[in-house]
């Protein structure tokens, strides 16, 4: 068993609505996946259910074949998943460069006292943070903004903020949540490229959720489409764009009547 | 406007060192002349304490006489030595620039400290003030702490307050005093003051450990749900204070020994900043801000939110549990009213005012909350709506403070003022 991530049969019910049944998943290192479906399909709910922000009802989840099931989501992102949000989840009155640093939260070791009285060990680590920020800064081209407040960005600035501070967490995998929704195509053809590069430097495995078709096709190398809860396909690029199934839950079915 | 850009021009090449000179030469006039010359000549009756704001509101006839004194003993000697000595305090500070900034920031502190005792050393009255002031910085600061950086709304820091003040004060009674309440004192009494800063830290652990009971709930509660059961929290320290009467009830507590001298609520209130400052610029303190402004976002970048929240609250009560135990050594009494819902509005009020997430915001709210509540004293009444009036027209054009998401940047803020000057 070499995969990194591996999801198996996961159910959940939110009360008695069953938002995620049976899901299966499994992420080879340097892979990248992606998740599609119309909208309500319970798509975030599954990044939710991986990273910890809800435990699933039944199912199990491993991560390098060790349990990440039930810990907690900072655990779980400390385990190496990264992930970016749908709706931007910056924190507004930090700067660019102090998000930057906040996501290497897990890596740091000085503890309070090294806080509160600063000492070396404290000063060493922050530093070697620091430098390490702004390494991340230079690659996601966003370094001239360091030291504003991320509110004051440009919406695709904003999203490189994300990114950079998702990579910034040292991961293993990393969860796109829609990263070019409300982009313009000019903003599309430049993240597609971004996403590659980090692919590539970083070799870190990601697994997305997308709508735009071209984005998905273009970037993933296996899509899994989910209806309601359930995989209703799942392959390479080329078999699920002419996937029957797929053309009809995206589509509606054909009325030949 | 031109002429005030001019004057600001004129003094921007006064470092900081310059200033505290000035302010120096002001109090060795006041020192020397205040009483015998300049109040005598304006036909003050004696010098103005509080810069005349208490003899002009008493009585208006004198407010000529007030500024005047303010003018011939503060405004004029500061501004006058402050740029004329601007040759030998610029090079001065340069030099200490060249030293590790804690040594700069403790020479510093140090002459602050001696300017601040002459001056309070005139009048009795003043030394409560500034005690009191400074006893309102680390309140706010600690408020701030658990209000600004961590965005909660808790109303339990006068609760925390009490526990420290009851706490220290019942080891200094038991130790070092015969009292009625402990009966004769267990330790000699020459030991107290070199033991007072345990008893202090006790007061401090004991509010911390009390702030649990309000921290374990805003794990799943925020707003205005943990403001009610903070301020449960602090009517529960109350009502049991009131009933405990092993330790005075509701008639409170006295005699606590004069351990807390300026000196000493000076050196608490640096150490205070400086912590807590070492805390909010670190990356484990930037932590609440992340969590106040996005808890999911933080849990998924690692951050552990709930340790977050308890060090904010155990944090901010432990510094309330200080300010608490050097308060009731200060009034040498205490009493479970003075820990209720009008202190919490004071402590509000200087935390609102000064500004969140800012430590300059809050020493800026407590210093003129502090000071403007004495200084409108003899309007009586009238004070109770002049300050709300101050703190609504704040909030309405300032709503996060004056001075807030402001950091102070001890370096920039002692440099030597010498280069720019040559640049100009």
């Amino acid at each position: 068993m070499s995969a990194l991530l591996n999801v198996n049969k996961m159910t959940h019910y939110f009360g008695g609505l069953r938002a995620v049944h049976n899901y299966n998943l499994t992420i080879e290192p340097h892979q990248i996946t992606g998740l599609i479906g119309p909208n309500g399909a319970g798509k975030t709910t599954i990044f939710n259910l991986i990273t910890g922000v809800y435990t699933p009802t039944e199912g199990a989840i491993t991560l390098e074949n060790e349990n990440i099931k039930g810990l907690e989501t900072n655990e779980i992102a400390a385990k190496g998943l990264g992930r970016t949000f749908q709706n931007l989840a910056l924190w507004r009155h930090m700067t660019v460069l102090d998000h930057i640093k906040m996501a290497h939260y897990s890596q740091l070791s000085y503890g309070l006292m090294g806080a509160f009285f600063n000492t070396r060990k404290c000063r060493q680590q922050e530093a070697r943070v620091e430098e390490n920020a702004y390494r991340l800064l230079e690659l996601f081209d966003i370094k001239q903004h360091a030291d504003q407040l991320v509110t004051n960005l440009s919406y695709g600035a904003q999203r490189r903020v994300e990114m950079a501070r998702a990579m910034a967490t040292n991961p293993k995998i990393l969860f796109l949540d829609e990263p070019t929704a409300g982009m313009t195509p000019d903003e599309l053809v430049q993240m597609i490229k971004i996403i590659q590069q980090v692919h590539q430097d970083f070799d870190v495995a990601i697994f997305l959720i997308e709508h735009r078709m071209k984005f998905v096709m273009e970037l993933c190398q296996y899509i899994q489409t989910l209806v309601f809860g359930e995989l209703i396909a799942e392959g390479p690029p080329e078999e699920i764009q002419n996937n029957p199934e797929v053309i009809e839950a995206y589509l509606g079915k054909e009325d030949l009547t | 406007m031109e002429t005030a850009r001019k004057f600001k021009n004129m003094f921007s090449t006064v470092p900081i060192l310059g200033w505290l000179l000035g302010i120096l030469a002001a109090v060795l006039i006041e020192y020397y002349w205040g009483y015998d010359y300049i109040s005598y000549y304006l036909g003050l009756p004696k010098i103005p304490v509080l810069f005349g704001a208490l003899i002009m509101l008493k009585n208006p006839m004198m407010i000529p006489g007030a500024i005047g004194y303010d003018l011939v003993v503060y405004v004029i000697p500061v501004l006058l030595i402050a740029k004329t000595t601007a040759f030998f305090t610029n090079p001065l500070a340069a030099m200490l620039e060249k030293t590790p900034l804690w040594l700069s920031a403790i020479v510093h502190l140090i002459f602050f400290y001696g300017v601040l005792h002459l001056w309070a050393g005139i009048n009795d009255y003043r030394v409560l003030i500034v005690k009191l002031t400074l006893i309102s910085i680390i309140l706010t600061i600690s408020i701030n702490v658990i209000n600004g950086y961590q965005g909660e709304f808790s109303c339990s820091h006068p609760g925390f307050m009490a526990l420290g003040a009851y706490v220290s004060s019942i080891i200094t009674l038991y130790f070092f005093v015969n009292d009625k309440i402990f009966g004769i004192a267990v330790l000699p009494p020459a030991l107290g003051p070199w033991l007072f800063p345990f008893a202090l830290l006790a007061g401090g652990v004991a509010a911390a450990l009390g702030s649990l009971l309000v921290a374990i709930p805003s794990f799943r509660t925020r707003g205005d749900y943990l403001a009610i059961i903070s301020l449960a929290f602090m009517f529960i320290v109350k009502s049991a204070v009131e009933n405990l009467n092993g330790i005075g009830g509701a008639r409170g507590m006295g005699g606590q020994p004069d351990y807390a001298p300026l000196p000493i609520i000076f050196i608490w209130t640096m150490l205070c900043i400086w912590i807590v400052h070492n805390f909010v610029s670190s990356i484990m303190g930037k932590a609440l801000n992340a969590v106040r402004d996005d808890e999911a976002a933080s849990e998924s970048m690692t951050v552990k939110t709930r340790k977050t929240k308890m060090t904010a609250f155990t944090f901010g009560a432990f510094w309330a549990g200080i300010a608490g135990g050097l308060f009731a050594h200060v009034l040498a009494y205490i009493n479970p009213g003075m820990f209720s819902i009008n202190r919490l509005a004071e402590i509000l009020a200087m935390v609102y005012f000064g500004g969140l997430n800012s430590i300059v915001g809050s020493i800026v709210g407590a210093v003129s909350i502090n000071v403007l509540g004495e200084a409108l004293r003899p309007l009586e009444l009238f004070k109770w709506i002049i300050i709300p009036l101050i703190l609504i027209l704040v909030m309405i054009f300032r709503p996060y403070g004056l001075i807030s998401f402001k950091e102070i940047n001890a370096k920039q803020l002692l440099r030597s003022k010498f280069k720019r000057e040559q640049g100009a």
